[in-house]
């Protein structure tokens, strides 16, 4: 397997973007990553398109991207796996270097959701998880199956609801640093607390908005990635798993089965100490869905017990200077949550964070020089991992 | 039940009601500019309503799993048992992965369940608007599997973990087909 690194990241301004259509907000990522990179369309040797859709009107999106980007005759494809969609399609190219097949690779992450009416997307996310059997009779939600978890978990752990909102709080107050955030304002947990119940007992608050964005990676093999930059960003290892369908069939509601799983291959593939993983990372992007997904993902992934990812909030130890910083571009929370893209962007964001270039108030110290990224597809039935560094593995 | 219009025909018409008086506006912003192009209400930008709907609805094979909606005809919740290992798959399935072959049979659900976890579903999908705020529940059953379903109780203050629960069968209201929820004993 060949070394991938990362040689160059864009990233389109996230929400309600009814200025740009797919195509112009996947160029707006894919031309900064290729400004960034100093390289033309003619040095791309294929291209991976993450997009769902359903929620816009153009079916074949690798396709009418590819013609925008002046890519033609290059060859592109759509990957999709919910809203792990992201670190599954750059998983997928980073897999086409690896192998010797291509050189670069180019990864778009990209989301019109405002193309259709709230209540229609409502309908569509409900319908990802069992249509037949949760959907068809019961008319689930997509916050709706999270809110199962948060009923379970607060239960269990005595958590309440002004914790899940401290999550919000945390992610508003680091999309505010954000230029490119759907969301640039802070909140307050009085502010969380007083939001209407979408699906009780999880509120407007603790939820993600639905966001059109767009982001882009250049991926390279090792000797290209030497003369494009002098300072790559290495992908170190993937984690992977699927949970069941139905959320009938889980094992319990306290937090993603498949999250641990992907967490423990990963950790096992780059030697991390699955018991203390902060100790190897500098900062850490953890799926955010909703307030109680983040709540979760820090037990799941190895970074506090299950049972106390609260008291670790409240402490603020997922703030800069705490044990792990969280999700310091805002997260899905408050940057916002544009499905295909959401993956693309996390490690766009990571990738500048270990380049040390993102606005002050919202940089982590880059110590060890790793960082790790947690896309999970619908609730918990894809989970991606992946490992960044600034060390050539 | 009085009303001869069953789900079929009410969504379909519920729903264009909603979007009526929005798409007759279009109608003559139409009629006075020659196109469907208005303005967005919270940017301001020039957006383009898309004159093709789409409306899907989809033909499901349900013949492997019939006897359960035979089932459900006779006020019983079915499901499929393999009878080379034992193992029940809730929903039914002709198949067994583990065993790699087609040899079920059918057993009824019954006895007391516990309730693993609730939610309250607020905001609704576009195909269930017509509706009050529902609660959706996942309960255990003694057999060793979960099932998703309505928990009906008028507030889910009323509901705990490990709380009893038995399942029903019979026609919804208001859409009058059958299907099975939960009530608390």
């Amino acid at each position: 397997m060949k070394r991938v690194a990362i040689v160059g990241t864009g990233i389109a301004r996230y929400g309600y973007r009814t200025d740009a259509t797919l195509a112009e907000i996947a160029y707006e990522a894919i031309k900064e990553a290729l400004d960034e990179a100093r390289i033309g369309p003619e040095d791309i040797d294929s291209f991976v398109v993450g997009n769902v859709g359903s929620w816009s009107s153009e079916p074949l999106p690798a396709v009418l991207i590819g013609e925008y980007a002046g890519l033609v005759p290059k060859n592109g494809i759509r990957v999709e796996a919910a809203c792990a969609t992201g670190l599954a399609a750059t998983r997928t190219a980073y897999n086409m270097i690896a192998s010797g097949e291509a050189s670069i690779v180019l990864v778009i992450g990209v989301e019109k959701m405002n193309e259709s009416t709230t209540p229609q997307v409502v309908e569509l996310i409900g319908r990802a998880g069992n249509y037949f059997w949760e959907f068809q009779n019961f008319g689930m939600t997509f916050p709706g199956y999270y809110a199962m978890y948060a009923t379970s978990y607060m239960k269990r752990f005595g958590v309440r609801e002004e914790d899940l909102c401290e999550v919000a709080v945390k992610n508003h107050y680091y999309g505010s640093m954000n230029p490119k955030a759907h969301f640039q304002n802070r909140i307050t947990v009085e502010q969380c607390m007083s939001s209407r119940y979408v699906a009780w007992p999880l509120k407007l608050y603790d939820s993600s908005p639905i966001t059109d964005g767009a982001a882009a990676l250049i991926l390279a093999s090792e000797d290209i990635a030497m003369k494009i930059t002098d300072s790559p960003i290495w992908i170190r290892g993937w984690g992977y798993a699927n949970g069941t369908s139905n959320l009938s069939k889980r094992s319990d509601y306290i937090g993603l089965e498949a999250t641990r799983v992907a967490a423990e291959m990963l950790y096992k593939k780059i030697g991390v100490d699955p018991k203390n993983p902060a100790k190897y990372f500098d900062v850490a992007n953890l799926h955010d869905a909703f307030t109680i997904a983040e709540l979760m993902a820090l037990s799941d992934m190895g970074f506090v017990k299950k049972g106390e990812e609260h008291i670790v909030v409240r402490e603020k130890q997922t703030y800069i200077g705490g044990l792990i910083p969280v999700n310091l571009d805002g997260g899905l929370k408050a940057k916002g949550h544009p499905i295909g893209a959401t993956g693309v962007g996390m490690l766009v964001e990571l990738t500048r964070q270990l380049q040390q270039r993102v606005e002050r108030g919202r940089q982590a110290p880059i110590k060890r020089g790793w960082a790790l990224a947690h896309n999970v597809g619908g609730t918990g039935h894809y989970v991606f991992t992946a490992a960044l560094s600034v060390d050539k593995p | 039940m009085s009303d001869d219009k069953t789900i079929i025909k009410k969504l379909p018409e519920h729903i264009d009601r909603l979007s009526e008086e929005a798409l007759s506006l279009i109608d003559n912003i139409v009629r006075e500019t020659g196109l469907p192009i208005y303005q967005d209400p919270k940017t301001g930008a020039p957006m383009w309503l898309d004159v093709r709907e789409l409306r899907l609805r989809y033909v499901i094979p349900v013949k492997n799993i019939e006897e359960f909606f035979k089932g459900l005809r006779n006020g019983v919740v079915r499901t499929t048992k393999c009878k080379e290992c034992g193992t029940i798959y809730f929903p039914p399935q002709p198949d067994c992965p583990k065993c790699r072959v087609r040899n079920m049979e059918w057993i009824d659900i019954d006895g007391e369940g516990e309730l693993l976890t609730w939610t309250v579903i607020n905001v609704k999908p576009l195909s269930f608007s017509h509706l009050k705020d529902y609660i959706v529940g996942i309960v255990r059953m003694p057999q060793g599997f979960n099932i998703l379903a309505w928990i009906n109780v008028d507030s889910h203050e009323k509901l705990a973990p490990g709380m009893k629960m038995r399942l029903k069968v019979g026609r919804r209201d208001p859409e009058g087909y059958i299907t099975y929820w939960f009530e608390p004993i």
